[in-house]
């Protein structure tokens, strides 16, 4: 691709990024969440794959143990509920330590500090998603 | 032994079409009208309980992550069956 459209895509990657991220870890206050912020840091890696065609090489290892990590603490925080109640049981919520504030019931300001285990689940899926999505990327514009 | 082309089958096939259409002319007055859900009990209750009792303000995101959990899982299993058979179909390198 030409110099104009690397400079800006070089700009436009990290908002891009961020965004995702965002997106991600406030999951469990504004519309969104894990596989919707996954979508987002997956179109990062599209965009770099378009824009610089064969001049950077994306490593499959580290995006295969990305996804292979978020998958694993999704289903061991899952299996962690056990230990409390039951499968997928919230055990962090409402219990006024590490992301566990009571929230009023209606309208308030979101807080980050809520929600239990979801955000947690939020950012395991999301990484397992960015991850996933930018390894089928990868494979098929190799092969191509 | 029949012979096919003998029997002609364009009028099975009208009379078909028109029973079709009849029967999916009525089925239109059956279906209640948009955006009044017959059965609201599940509703409500996510409504007035979600934010309560999983602490997070996002409804949708609560019965993914916490009331739904399971299915979650399975979508997220699905994803990662996916990326493993395409890492296994594309995997190998390239002969150049």
């Amino acid at each position: 691709m030409s110099k104009i459209i690397k400079i800006i895509s070089l700009i436009i990657l990290n908002p891009i990024i961020i965004f995702g991220l965002y997106v991600i870890v406030h999951g469990h206050l504004t519309p969104g969440g894990g596989f919707q912020g996954g979508a987002i840091i997956a179109g990062a890696t599209a965009l770099i794959l378009v824009v610089f065609e064969n001049n950077i090489k994306l490593s499959r290892g580290l995006f295969s143990l990305f996804e292979f990590l978020g998958l694993t603490s999704f289903i061991l925080m899952a299996f962690w509920g056990i230990v409390k109640n039951t499968f997928f049981y919230n055990f962090l919520t409402n219990s006024n330590g590490i992301l566990g504030k009571t929230i009023v019931f209606g309208i308030n300001q979101g807080y980050l500090n809520s929600g239990g285990v979801i955000p947690l689940m939020n950012l395991s899926v999301g990484i397992e998603v960015a991850s996933g999505l930018s390894l089928i990327i990868i494979l098929i514009t190799r092969n191509l | 032994m029949v012979d096919n082309k003998k029997y002609n089958f364009r009028k099975f096939k009208i009379i078909s079409l028109i029973i079709l259409f009849i029967y999916l002319t009525f089925v239109i007055f059956l279906i209640h009208p948009f955006g009044e859900p017959k059965a609201t009990k599940m509703d409500d209750y996510f409504i007035k309980n979600a934010q309560r009792q999983t602490g997070s303000n996002n409804v949708v995101s609560s019965i993914v992550f916490d009331y739904r959990g399971l299915d979650t899982l399975g979508e997220a299993s699905v994803l990662f069956i996916a990326v493993m058979s395409i890492s296994l179909i594309l995997g190998e390198k390239k002969n150049t």
